[in-house]
C-alpha cells in the first residue's frame, strides 16, 4: 500500500523535474546556423579535396615523382609530366583527381616530399552530374592565378 | 502482462521489419513471426551493406588500409583505427613515442563519448522522446569541433599512422578539451534528471529483455550487453594495451541484466571516459609524435598476430596473418556488434514488439560494422 | 425572431471559425515551441515568424492525391476523418467564453460535450477497419481501448465538480467560482469545495485529456504501432489533414473544459483586476494549458500500451472514485 502511493508520488516528482529542464532549455539561445543565410568558416586543417601549391612564379611545385599516385588507396590520382629540352626537372602537364572515389585519407599530402599538395577548404560541392567531380587540378591552379 | 508468455504455435503471421528502418540502426532486416502482438520467433538478416573490407585488406598495402577502419563503425571510428595501428606496430616492432600514445588515448575516449551520446539520443528517440536527441547531438558537436580542429575530419578520421599520429595537437586542443569536461559533466547531470529519473522511461526499461550471464557468454557479447549482466570484462583492464595501465578508472558493472542496466552502464562509461581524458591531459608529455627510426615500407615478418581493443561497442579484435609481403595474407576483423546482435533472435521470443524494439535500441547496433 | 436566428447563425459561424483557426495555427505554435525547446529556430522562412506556414502546408496537402486503397470500404473511409473533426467543432457551440459570449448556452452543457467526445471514438474504429490494413486495424483497436479507459476517470472527476457546483450548466459552474482565485475549483480548502484533494482531481482530468486526444506521452495510436503510422496509415492529403486538425480541435475543447471546470473560466484571479474583460482571462488560461500540452509532448517518451492501461485502471480510477466519495461526504457534513 505504501509502495503504491510512494511510487505515484516519486513518479510525479520526476515528471515535474523533467518538465523543469525543458522549461529552462526553452529560454536558451539557438545553437543552429541558418545555412545558407549564415555560413561558417572552416578550420585550418579542414580536409576538402586536394589542391596544388604553386611557387612564386605561379608554377606548381610538383616534380611528377608519382608518389601520391602510388600512395592513394583508391586510385584517384592520375598525373603526367614531360621533361622539356635542357631542363633538369619534369614539368607537370596533367593532374586529374577523381573525387568520386576519394576518401580524404591524406596519404597523398603526407607522401609528397616537395610540398606540392594541400587540402582545400571546399565543402560546398553539389552537382547533378558525376563528371563535375573529376577535378583537373592544373586547370584550377591556372584559374586561381588569373 | 509485460513478461514473456506461453504461445500457441498456430495462427501466426510474418512481419517484415525491413531493411529501411525508421529508427537509426542502419540496414537491418528482422523477419518476425508474430502471434497478435507477441513475437514467436525472430530472425535477423544481415548483409545489406557488405562492402568487402576484409577482401580489401588482402589487396591493399598496409598504409592504404588505414582509411577502411573508420568506415566500419563510423560513430566510434578512432577506436578501430587504434586497434589496427597497434596490431601493425606489434607485428613490425615499431616503437611509438609517449606523446603519441597519450594523444591516441585521449582522442579515443573523446570518440567513445561522442558515440555514446549518439546512441543515447537515438535510443530515447526510439522510445518517443525527441528532445534529448537534440541535446545529445549538440554536446556531440562540441567534441566533433575539437577533433576537427586537430584532424580535419568530423566522422571518418584517418588520423593515426603506424608509429604515431598524422599531425600534432596544439595548446588550443588542450584548453578546449579542458573547457569541455565540466560542460559535459553538467550535461550528464541534465540527462540523468531528464531521462534516467523519469518514471515513464523507467517503466519502459525495467525488467525488459533480461539476458542471463550464460546467454551472454554463449554469444560472446561484450561491452554494455555483458557488463549489464554482471560480467566484469573490459579489454582495457583485463588485457591492457597502450597507456591504459597508467590511468585510474573504474569499469561500471550492473547485475540486473535488463535494458535499464545496459543503459546505466553506458552512461557510467561516459563519466569514466571523462576521468581518463582529465588524467591524460594532466600527464601529457612533450616530445615527438612519430618515431625517429620509421621503416620506409611496412612489411611485418611472417606470422600470426592478434590485437583486441575496447571500442564503444565492445571488444574489437583484429587478426593479421602475414607472409612477409607488402599486403597481408589475411586480415580478419572481429566485429563486436555481430556477436551482440544475435542475442536478439533468442531473447525476444514471447516479447511484445514495442519491448523488442526498445531492447534492440539498448543493444546499440551499428549495422555497417556487422556487415563490414 | 429573425434577429435571434441571425445571432445564432453568426455565433455558430464564429465558433466554428475559432475552432478552425486554432486548429491551423496550433500547428505553427507547436512547431515553434518544440523548436525552442530543442534550441533551434523552427519555421521562420515563410512569412514573418513563419506565420504563413500553415496555409502553405494546407495548400500542399490539398494538392496531393487522395488515394483510397482498393477493397477498402469507401463510405467509412471517407467518413472517418470528417467524424474526427465534426464533434470537436460542434462542441464549441456551448462553450462560454465570458458572461455574454456564448453561442448557445444549454443547461446540460457538460453532458453534451461528453456525448460529442464519445462520438470521436467512432472515427478511430472507422479509420482502422475501413483501411483493409492489418496494422491499421491493430492500432485502431489499441486506440479505442485507450479512449474508453480514459473516459471513465474523466467523467468521474467531472461528476465531482458538477456535484460541487450543483448544476450541469457550464455558465453556472463558472459563476460558482467567481470572486477571486481562492474560489477556483483547483484550490484545496479555500475553494468552494473545501476539499483538499482537488489538485489531484485537476491532475487526473488533465492526464485524461492528454490520453483522450492521443497526445504524447500517450500517442501510441499515431507514432509507434509496429513502426507504421497507426490507424491513419492509409490516409493521404486532406484525409490526413482533417485527422490532424481534428486532433488540435480536440485539444482546444479539452483545454476549454479544464479551464471552465477547474480554473474558473472567465474569472479574474484577483477582484480588482476584473476591469479586464473576462474573455481575455479565458483565452489566457486556455492558451497556457495548450502550451503545457505542447511542453509535455516534447519532454517525455511514450508509454507502452499496458503501462497506459494500468495507469488508468489501477491508479486513476481508484483515486478519482475516492475523491468523489470524499467530496460527497464533505458536502454532506459541511
Amino acid at each position: 500500500m505504501v509502495t503504491y502511493f510512494s511510487e505515484i508520488y516519486h513518479g510525479l516528482i520526476s515528471l515535474f523535474v523533467g518538465m523543469g529542464i525543458t522549461f529552462k532549455e526553452f529560454f536558451k539561445p539557438t545553437v543552429t546556423v541558418s545555412y545558407p543565410y549564415e555560413t561558417l568558416t572552416m578550420c585550418d586543417r579542414y580536409r576538402g579535396h586536394i589542391e596544388l601549391i604553386e611557387d612564386e612564379e605561379g608554377k606548381p611545385n610538383c616534380v611528377v615523382c608519382g608518389l601520391c599516385e602510388r600512395a592513394c588507396p583508391s586510385n584517384c590520382i592520375s598525373l603526367a609530366g614531360e621533361k622539356p629540352e635542357g631542363e633538369k626537372k619534369k614539368v607537370l602537364t596533367k593532374y586529374i583527381l577523381d573525387f568520386t572515389t576519394c576518401s580524404l585519407c591524406g596519404s597523398c599530402v603526407e607522401s609528397c616530399n616537395f610540398n606540392a599538395l594541400t587540402f582545400s577548404k571546399e565543402y560546398n560541392l553539389a552537382s547533378t552530374r558525376k563528371e563535375d567531380f573529376i577535378f583537373d587540378l592544373l586547370k584550377r591552379l591556372e584559374d586561381r592565378n588569373k | 502482462m509485460n513478461s514473456p508468455i506461453e504461445l500457441q504455435p498456430d495462427e501466426t503471421f510474418i512481419l517484415n521489419v525491413g531493411p529501411q528502418h525508421p529508427a537509426t540502426h542502419g540496414v537491418l532486416r528482422v523477419k518476425m513471426e508474430m502471434s497478435g502482438e507477441y513475437i514467436v520467433q525472430a530472425e535477423t538478416v544481415i548483409g545489406y551493406i557488405h562492402r568487402m573490407h576484409e577482401k580489401m585488406g588482402e589487396i591493399k598495402t598496409y598504409p592504404q588500409f588505414l582509411m577502411n577502419l573508420s568506415r566500419m563503425d563510423y560513430l566510434g571510428a578512432l577506436g578501430y583505427s587504434h586497434g589496427h595501428v597497434l596490431l601493425i606496430e606489434k607485428a613490425s616492432a615499431i616503437e611509438v613515442p609517449e606523446r603519441a600514445e597519450y594523444i591516441r588515448a585521449i582522442t579515443v575516449e573523446m570518440n567513445r563519448i561522442a558515440s555514446h551520446l549518439f546512441w543515447f539520443g537515438a535510443f530515447v528517440m526510439d522510445l518517443g522522446g525527441f528532445s534529448p536527441l537534440m541535446y545529445a547531438l549538440q554536446d556531440r558537436e562540441h567534441i566533433l569541433d575539437i577533433l576537427e580542429r586537430v584532424t580535419g575530419s568530423r566522422l571518418t578520421y584517418c588520423y593515426y599512422r603506424f608509429g604515431g599520429l598524422y599531425n600534432d595537437v596544439d595548446d588550443e586542443f588542450v584548453s578546449a578539451t579542458r573547457r569541455f569536461i565540466p560542460r559535459m559533466r553538467k550535461s550528464l547531470k541534465k540527462y540523468h534528471k531528464l531521462v534516467t529519473g523519469n518514471i515513464i522511461f523507467r517503466k519502459r526499461l525495467e525488467g525488459i529483455a533480461p539476458l542471463s550471464q550464460e546467454m551472454c557468454r554463449k554469444y560472446g557479447a561484450s561491452s554494455a550487453v555483458a557488463r549489464g549482466s554482471g560480467i566484469n570484462f573490459d579489454v582495457r583492464k583485463n588485457e591492457p594495451y597502450s597507456v591504459y595501465p597508467e590511468f585510474d578508472f573504474d569499469v561500471p558493472v550492473f547485475h540486473e541484466c535488463d535494458s535499464l542496466a545496459r543503459y546505466n552502464v553506458r552512461m557510467e562509461e561516459m563519466e569514466q571516459s571523462l576521468r581518463i581524458i582529465e588524467q591524460g591531459l594532466d600527464k601529457l608529455p612533450d616530445g615527438p609524435i612519430m618515431p625517429v627510426k620509421k621503416p620506409k615500407l611496412i612489411k611485418p615478418p611472417a606470422g600470426d598476430y592478434y590485437q583486441a581493443v575496447e571500442t564503444a561497442r565492445g571488444s574489437f579484435g583484429i587478426r593479421l596473418v602475414s607472409d612477409g609481403g607488402k599486403s597481408p595474407y589475411r586480415l580478419k576483423l572481429r566485429s563486436p556488434t555481430y556477436s551482440n546482435m544475435h542475442l536478439f533472435d533468442e531473447a525476444c521470443r514471447g516479447m511484445l514488439i514495442t519491448d523488442a524494439l526498445a531492447f534492440m535500441g539498448s543493444l546499440d547496433l551499428v549495422i555497417p560494422e556487422i556487415d563490414r | 425572431m429573425s434577429l435571434t436566428l441571425l445571432n445564432v447563425i453568426v455565433a455558430v459561424v464564429i465558433a466554428i471559425g475559432f475552432a478552425a483557426l486554432n486548429a491551423a495555427y496550433l500547428v505553427w505554435a507547436e512547431r515553434r515551441g518544440a523548436a525552442r525547446i530543442q534550441r533551434r529556430p523552427g519555421p521562420n522562412i515563410n512569412g514573418p515568424f513563419g506565420l504563413l506556414q500553415p496555409p502553405l502546408d494546407g495548400i500542399k496537402l490539398m494538392a496531393k492525391q487522395l488515394t483510397i486503397p482498393g477493397g477498402a470500404d469507401k463510405v467509412l473511409f471517407v467518413a472517418a476523418p470528417v467524424l474526427a473533426m465534426f464533434p470537436a467543432i460542434m462542441s464549441f457551440v456551448t462553450i462560454p467564453f465570458s458572461e455574454t459570449i456564448v453561442a448557445k448556452n444549454m443547461n446540460v452543457g457538460v453532458l453534451m460535450i461528453f456525448a460529442f467526445a464519445s462520438m470521436g471514438g467512432m472515427s478511430l474504429v472507422f479509420a482502422g477497419w475501413s483501411s483493409r490494413n492489418k496494422y491499421a486495424m491493430m492500432s485502431s483497436v489499441r486506440a479505442v481501448s485507450q479512449a474508453v479507459a480514459y473516459e471513465i476517470p474523466m467523467l468521474i472527476t467531472t461528476i465531482t465538480v458538477v456535484m460541487i457546483a450543483g448544476s450541469m450548466d457550464l455558465m453556472e459552474i463558472v459563476r460558482q467560482q467567481s470572486g477571486s482565485i481562492l474560489n477556483w475549483n483547483i484550490l484545496p480548502i479555500f475553494g468552494t469545495s473545501h476539499n483538499i484533494l482537488m489538485p489531484m482531481s485537476f491532475l487526473i482530468f488533465f492526464t485524461c485529456t492528454l490520453a483522450e486526444t492521443n497526445r504524447a506521452p500517450f500517442d501510441l495510436g499515431e507514432a509507434e504501432s509496429e513502426l507504421v503510422a497507426g490507424f491513419h496509415t492509409e490516409y493521404g492529403s486532406m484525409g490526413f489533414g482533417l485527422f490532424f486538425m481534428g486532433e488540435y480541435a480536440n485539444i482546444v475543447i479539452g483545454s476549454c473544459l479544464t479551464t471552465i471546470l477547474f480554473l474558473g473560466g472567465w474569472n479574474a484571479p484577483l477582484p480588482f483586476l476584473s476591469f479586464i474583460p473576462g474573455v481575455f482571462w479565458f483565452l489566457l488560461k486556455l492558451y497556457m494549458l495548450i502550451a503545457t500540452f505542447i511542453w509535455i509532448r516534447w519532454t517525455f517518451p511514450r508509454t507502452t500500451i499496458y503501462g497506459l492501461l494500468n495507469l488508468s485502471w489501477k491508479i486513476l480510477i481508484p483515486l478519482s472514485l475516492f475523491n468523489l466519495l470524499f467530496t460527497a461526504g464533505l458536502m454532506k457534513v459541511f
